[in-house]
């Protein structure tokens, strides 16, 4: 089944996030114990440190066909383990760059700082993003199978 | 083959009121891998835990998927209840469908109960790719090393050895004591210094447990929590430790006018010397660039009269290697030097512009002028003696940003001394801001305001000598007209720096120092005594400026944490670390500069090729230093690197298991 036969109403957008287990990943269950709602599109996958992130990982949710993808880790200064997120920061801005390069619109790869403290922030990212995503549709540019219609799957 | 097991938790309704958990258990049973699937109200509970155990052994389980509340609450429980069964601990995976699915979905179950099922999917991809992984026990010697023997160092070690465990302080210069010892009195209860410092310094020495060196520093670091090999340098003293501390080696010595340093250059020490009488060892030391033995190779007339023949002039440095599982550093601060900066106030050509403290040696009945306040130039005493705050703090410009805490409270200490000691003085203390937190402080500045002390809001801008004065010139700026003061001595408090030498110290022992220099603790609210690296920690002024009563405190604080690592035999080495593929690895050690914690060392392999051996190198990861962070894993271009529990087709797994 592809996207385009997906009716527009139905449509829900898929939204990976790679959280860091000592910030981003608490400051959401904090949201959780807060009982703050977001949508539910969100899903999220538990990394020691947002320097543990692979632009691989990012590469390979958009080509599974993620809509949207983001990172989140400490805020400057406060990593867990020292400098985890200023390598994060320095890979994934490059990434960021390339993809938009390639012709990605620059909202579906995010990259934010979300503390244990922050689950209300946490809520509303994750509400701004769903927004932004919905606006976007689905993600046609980097999805596999429609690569691969164009016939350059590779050899 | 993974045979998986999930189990689906209601949490009573927090979770089954919101998702259709029977629904998800049904449809866990359909995944890739997964032999059984089951649901319960309190998964955690004792016959939740029970359930899991007999259907790992029911049915052959090899991995275990819980759908339930965050990893960070249950991780632990489920991961010795699935060792219960005989599984390995790290073969568990859990999928968070309470915080982060029940908890912020209540009002659309439908959705809900379809993320809860991809959650699980998620965590069912992950299991597949589980490994077993194994604590590495780490040895621990109970031993601590401290670097520094100021009043941090002394406490957390008179602390430490208390506990039942050895100390060894490496002390730079030939006394411990740090800078406390130079001080006079002390604020806010303004009790004698030395009298609540030196019993401190005694006890450190006699203590069975504590092994003191001075003259000393540390060499070099090796090792990783528990197991530290250091190299301590001893300098050259010249004198073993046949010397009984009798004196009479510096009466006799015919060297004069060596400034000493102790009391900043304002009293004159022999070339054989103790800094001051109560001096903790109470051993002199010679100052081979001052003896005329060394300097022109004759005199000996300490060697002469030393009653014990403790006189060794041939002494060299001498390194010793001392074992240790713990280690504190605790090398205090330095004032910065004002007389490189600060030129509108004269860069130290007035005798009668001093710091902070030249004034403590000069209140402090043991110091150069025993006790009286007087004017360096002419040793008069002084009748108008003019404060200024912030000198070198709070100033971006010439100095540090930051505010150096002590000095409002020492400069109305110094305050309340001048016009206690010297009737119908006046003192005028130029400041920005008056900061007094802390017990009793407030209640200390109010009570020098009310003495006479006056507070005048302002920077001063110039200051230069007329005749027997200074003039003092600046701004009130409360009531926005310039100022001038003749004064007879200016004490400028100057902003407290890292302790010279402070770097080598955080490189040699390896870990961080932050934008001033100053030492680099794990997390500022919540791990502020430990450092980012295993079995490091810190206390005193080395990791900010601070006063004594919080310099206590965190040293008691360190000591309590090293008492905590020191009471095990073995620590358990986190399992979830870098591995390196040496296959793949090329050697180029990107991966090196990139590790906090300097866990990756290059190792020589050797390697059979057809018809030859060839030797290279490979990076190695130090299991006890690696905290599992990962960040290496991504600079490795050939991808030889990989993280235990998070390795990289475990994450792709998880990403395309979400992404179905
Ligand atoms: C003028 C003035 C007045 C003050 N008055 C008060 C007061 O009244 N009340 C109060 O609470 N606080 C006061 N303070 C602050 C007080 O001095 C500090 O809080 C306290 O001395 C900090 O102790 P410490 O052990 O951390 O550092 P330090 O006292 O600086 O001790 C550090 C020790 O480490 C040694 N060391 C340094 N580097 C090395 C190395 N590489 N290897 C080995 N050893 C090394 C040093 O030689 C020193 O012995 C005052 C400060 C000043 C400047
Ligand atoms: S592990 Fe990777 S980064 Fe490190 S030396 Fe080997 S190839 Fe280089
Ligand atoms: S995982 Fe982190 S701590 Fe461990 S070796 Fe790699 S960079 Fe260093």
């Amino acid at each position: 089944m592809s996207i385009e036969n997906e009716s527009q109403e139905n449509w829900q957008p898929k939204i990976v996030g790679i959280c860091c287990r000592w910030c981003t990943y608490a400051g959401a269950d904090l949201a959780g114990i807060s009982r703050m709602n977001y949508p539910t599109t969100v899903r999220v996958i538990r990394v020691p440190c947002s320097g543990r992130v692979n632009p691989q990982f990012i590469i390979r949710a958009l080509q599974q066909g993620a809509d949207g993808v983001f990172v989140s880790g400490c805020h400057p200064g406060d990593c867990h383990y020292s400098s985890g997120n200023y390598h994060a920061r320095r890979r994934l801005q490059v990434l960021k760059k390339l993809l938009e390069f390639v012709g990605l619109e620059p909202e579906r790869f995010q990259f934010y700082w979300i503390s244990g403290s922050e689950g209300a922030k946490f809520a509303e990212t994750m509400k701004k993003i769903d927004e932004q995503i919905k606006k976007l549709g689905p993600n046609k540019k980097l999805k596999r199978s429609n690569v691969f219609k164009q016939g350059d799957r590779p050899a | 083959m993974q045979r998986i097991g999930v189990f689906i938790c209601w949490c009573g309704s927090n979770i089954g009121g919101v998702v259709d958990v029977p629904a998800v258990a049904r449809e866990a049973a359909k995944f890739h891998g997964v032999v059984y699937s089951a649901e319960y109200k309190y998964m955690c509970s004792e016959p939740g835990q029970e359930m899991i155990v007999s259907a790992i052994k029911e049915h052959r389980l090899t991995g275990v998927v819980v759908a339930s509340c965050s990893p960070t609450l249950h991780e632990i429980t489920f991961r010795k209840n699935i060792a219960r069964a005989g599984l390995n601990p790290y073969m568990l995976e859990m999928a968070n469908i309470r915080e982060q699915c029940s908890w912020v979905h209540q009002h659309e179950p439908e959705k809900a109960t379809q993320k809860a099922i991809e959650l699980v999917r998620r965590a069912v991809a992950k299991a597949g790719k589980l490994e077993p992984l194994f604590e590495s026990a780490i040895p621990v010697t109970k031993r601590a090393l401290i670097i520094g023997g100021g009043i941090a160092g002394i406490q957390a070690a008179l602390d430490i050895a208390d506990a039942g465990n050895e100390v060894i302080i490496v002390e730079r210069e030939p006394t411990i004591g740090g800078k406390m010892v130079l001080l006079d009195k002390t604020f806010p209860t303004l009790d004698c210094s030395a009298c609540i410092s030196t019993p401190k310094m005694v006890s450190a020495a006699q203590h069975p447990n504590i092994k003191i060196y001075t003259y000393a520093e540390v060499e070099e670091v090796k090792g990783y929590i528990g197991n530290f090999s250091v190299v301590v340098k001893q300098k050259a003293r010249s004198v073993n430790s046949k010397c009984t501390g009798c004196g009479i080696c510096w009466a006799k010595c015919p060297t004069k006018n060596i400034p000493n340093e102790f009391d900043l250059g304002m009293s004159m020490r022999k070339a054989i010397y103790v800094p001051f009488p109560q001096a903790v060892p109470n051993r002199p030391v010679i100052d081979r660039e001052r003896c005329r033995q060394f300097v022109k190779g004759k005199c000996g007339v300490c060697q002469k009269f030393c009653p014990t023949g403790a006189i060794d002039y041939e002494q060299g440095d001498e390194f010793v290697t001392e074992n240790v599982g713990a280690i504190l550093a605790a090398t205090g601060y330095d004032l910065i030097d004002w007389t490189k900066i600060y030129g509108e106030y004269g860069y130290g050509k007035y005798p009668d512009v001093v710091t902070g403290l030249h004034f403590e040696r000069m209140v402090n009945a043991s110091g150069p002028t025993g006790g009286k306040i007087l004017r360096p130039s002419d040793g008069e005493q002084p009748k108008t003696v003019v404060f200024v705050k912030c000198v070198g703090s709070r100033d971006e410009a010439k100095g540090r940003e930051y505010c150096s805490r002590a000095c409002c409270m020492y400069t109305a200490k110094h305050a309340h001394q001048v016009l206690e000691k010297i009737p119908g003085s006046q003192v005028v203390i130029f400041y920005i801001d008056v900061r007094c937190a802390g017990k009793a402080y407030e209640e200390f500045y109010l009570k020098t305001l009310h003495e006479g002390a006056i507070y005048t809001r302002g920077r001063v801008s110039k200051i230069y000598p007329e005749g027997n004065h200074l003039i003092v010139k600046g701004a009130d700026t409360l009531l926005g007209r310039p100022v001038e003061v003749v004064a007879d001595m200016v004490v400028l408090a100057t902003a407290m720096i890292p302790s010279a030498g402070s770097a080598d110290v955080a490189r040699t022992v390896g870990f961080t120092v932050d934008k001033d220099g100053f030492f680099q603790e794990a997390h500022p609210k919540l791990r502020p005594v430990e450092t980012n690296t295993g079995g490091v920690f810190l206390a005193g002024a080395c990791q900010g400026p601070k006063d004594i009563p919080d310099t206590v405190a965190q040293a008691s604080g360190a000591a309590a944490k090293i008492i905590g690592l020191l009471s095990h035999s073995e620590i358990a080495g986190e399992p979830t670390i870098a591995r390196v593929n040496e296959a793949i690895c090329s050697g180029c050690l990107a991966c090196q500069g990139i590790c906090p914690y300097r866990a990756i060392e290059p190792k020589e392999i050797v390697e059979r090729l057809p018809g030859k051996q060839v030797t290279r190198v490979v990076a190695s990861v130090n299991s006890g230093l690696c905290q599992g962070c990962g960040a290496c894993t991504v600079a490795c271009r050939p991808g030889a690197l990989n993280l235990k529990g998070f390795t990289n087709e475990q994450l792709l797994s998880e990403v395309d298991a979400l992404c179905q």
